[in-house]
């Protein structure tokens, strides 16, 4: 097979392939570090490639008498996922040099299946954004348009994934961060329900949201990277053992669904062009045999606001851990202890990091706790009651995954609230801890726009299979402009 | 609105040094983003329970056994100055607090 043939295989015809012995997993590992060194030079979707790793574990999987289920599969891993012995950024000067000591499970569990590293990718610093132009290595660049953002925080695993530079991605999600990026890159990303990936080894943001999620090419790679990350893991007490072993789905049709479209995330806010996709996608959905119903999140508008306090407060307890003592950077010329930690800290976040530390300090600061951090998991409470109220008239409900197409670099880094907004539709699943999965729906003027699709808690085998269904129904076939490069 | 001094004390409770520009931009932006999430207060939330952790868990414990841990070389390996055995940090006894 060619090279061009190898990087056409989805990950689940890939690892046929590599079953039947059609191919090496060196070969495949071959194709894709030429495509990286192809294009990554324009994209940045790597903050570094393993090649040489890459090769020894390519090596090792073909050594084998007996190929495990993800023998060769080569993955990019998001780097806000420690690994050992590989350095582990977070995309911040903080940990610019930082070697983690041990390895994420959900990494563990990948590498057991006999996923191969690809390399780590790029992200806004910590997960805290929705461009990537956060990240303090520099912004990752849209495959589909390069003069445009790939969305965020993970829109180094994303623009890997539509730039053929790598099979299959890891990514994290606490507002957004899988599914958007998703979107704006035309792939899939799905984020699991809270609880069901251990997030043992995933450097923290706001722990009580943040969920790691697989960001693929098709829904069924989707569903066979989320049968590996989830279960319960001692190390994190928050996860637990998914009550359904996560299937591929088969391929079927929308009949006897009903898809509930969430009034107050369409029209108002959202793109026409988005718009537009998004009710061509519904009228497909319901040809395919959907029944297709008008559902309601009337709290949804608070939940930007809630997120906005609940999710930089817990930010600003996590990052307390980067004092410039145990790892990562230190700023010198201090004379005690308190300097130093000032000095450091200034030195190594970011303008994005420093103002959620901010927002979130402020919010649980004497006088306001109440007012912002008490009254917002309050409103945390109206959104999973609103949800648990929409699913009682729908199976799934549905929404534009991001108000609007990519956006082109520096168009939003002036004004942090207009950025904030990028992530309307996606908030809300994270505040009631649900499955959401984004899927390509089409294209608006040229760049891609997704489908949000979410599902009740521990749904993912009934959210897959009618993902698997909708992605029939659209028939979403193009792909990015790549140059073939030098 | 946030004030100058807002931001100053939030910062040195953050354990973060901001130049006077930064402050300024800080307070601005601030004031920017509350006002948006002030809209909370519209709600009448006086019945309503707070959620602190969306999936229903109880609190988990285990056996108080002693279990390997890192090597205390490979735990010291990423610190930034390390003196027989510990990291080495500035005076942590401040004579004149700021």
């Amino acid at each position: 097979m060619t090279v061009a043939d190898l990087i056409k295989l989805n990950a689940l015809e890939a690892a046929e392939r590599l079953q039947n012995g059609d191919f090496s997993a060196i070969d495949l590992v071959e194709a894709y570090l030429g495509q990286i060194r192809r294009h990554d030079p324009a994209i940045f979707a790597y903050l570094r490639v393993s090649e040489e790793n890459a090769r020894l574990e390519a090596e090792a999987i073909d050594a084998a008498p007996d190929r495990p289920p993800l023998g060769g599969l080569p993955t990019a891993v998001k780097d806000v996922l420690v690994t050992e012995g590989i350095v582990t950024t977070c995309a911040s000067r903080m940990l610019e040099n930082y070697r983690p000591i041990y390895t994420a499970t959900c990494i563990r569990q990948m590498k057991r299946a006999g996923m191969i590293t690809l390399g780590k990718t790029n992200m806004d610093e910590f997960a805290m954004g929705s461009s990537t132009e956060n990240s303090a290595f520099g912004p990752t660049h849209n495959p589909w348009d390069l003069d445009r953002v790939p969305g965020g925080s993970s829109g180094g695993s994303a623009a890997a994934v539509a730039a053929r530079e790598a099979l299959w991605a890891l990514g994290s999600d606490t507002g957004g961060s899988i599914r958007q990026p998703a979107a704006f890159c035309g792939v899939v990303g799905l984020k699991p329900t809270y609880g069901s990936v251990s997030r043992y080894g995933l450097v923290a943001f706001a722990s009580s949201f943040d969920q790691v999620g697989p960001i693929t090419r098709t829904v069924n790679d989707a569903a066979l990277m989320l049968r590996h990350l989830v279960g319960k893991d001692p190390r994190d007490s928050t996860s637990i053992e998914h009550p359904e072993a996560i299937r591929v789905p088969e391929d079927r049709d929308l009949a006897g669904l009903r898809i509930g479209v969430i009034k107050e995330l369409v029209r108002e806010g959202i793109d026409a062009g988005v718009m537009a996709v998004f009710d061509k996608t519904v009228k497909k959905m319901a040809t395919a045999g959907a029944e297709v119903v008008e559902s309601s999140l009337p709290h949804a508008g608070y939940a930007l606001p809630a997120y906005y306090i609940l999710a930089p407060a817990e930010a600003s307890a996590n990052l307390a851990r980067f004092d410039g003592v145990r790892y990562g950077l230190r700023a010198g010329g201090a004379a005690g202890i308190t300097e130093m930690y000032e000095n450091t800290r200034s030195l190594g976040f970011g303008d994005e990091v420093k103002r959620r530390i901010m927002l979130g300090t402020y919010a649980l600061s004497s006088g306001y706790y109440d007012a912002y951090y008490g009254q917002s998991q309050k409103v945390r409470t109206l959104i999973v009651e609103d949800f648990q109220k929409a699913f009682d008239s729908a199976d799934l409900l549905i929404s534009p995954t991001a108000p609007t197409t990519a956006f082109r670099l520096g168009e939003k880094t002036g004004d942090p609230l207009t950025m904030y907004m990028s992530d309307i539709c996606t908030i809300p699943v994270n505040l009631a801890g649900l499955p959401a999965i984004s899927i390509p729906a089409g294209l608006s003027e040229g760049l891609p726009v997704g489908l949000q699709i979410i599902g009740p808690a521990f749904s993912e085998n009934r959210l897959l299979a009618a993902a698997r269904g909708a992605e029939l129904a659209i028939g979403f076939d193009a792909a990015p402009p790549l140059g073939e490069g030098s | 609105m946030v004030s100058h001094d807002d931001v100053k004390y939030v910062a040195r409770l953050a354990r973060l040094k901001l130049a006077d520009a930064e402050l300024e931009r800080y307070a601005e932006q601030l004031s920017g983003i509350l006002d948006h999430i002030n809209k909370i207060a519209e709600l009448d939330l006086e019945e309503v329970k707070p959620t602190s952790h969306v999936i229903s868990i109880t609190n988990v414990f285990r056996k108080d056994a002693v279990r390997p841990s890192a090597p205390p070389a490979a735990a010291l390996d990423n610190g930034p100055e390390i003196e027989s055995g510990a990291f080495r940090v500035p005076p942590i006894l401040d004579t004149e607090e700021q």
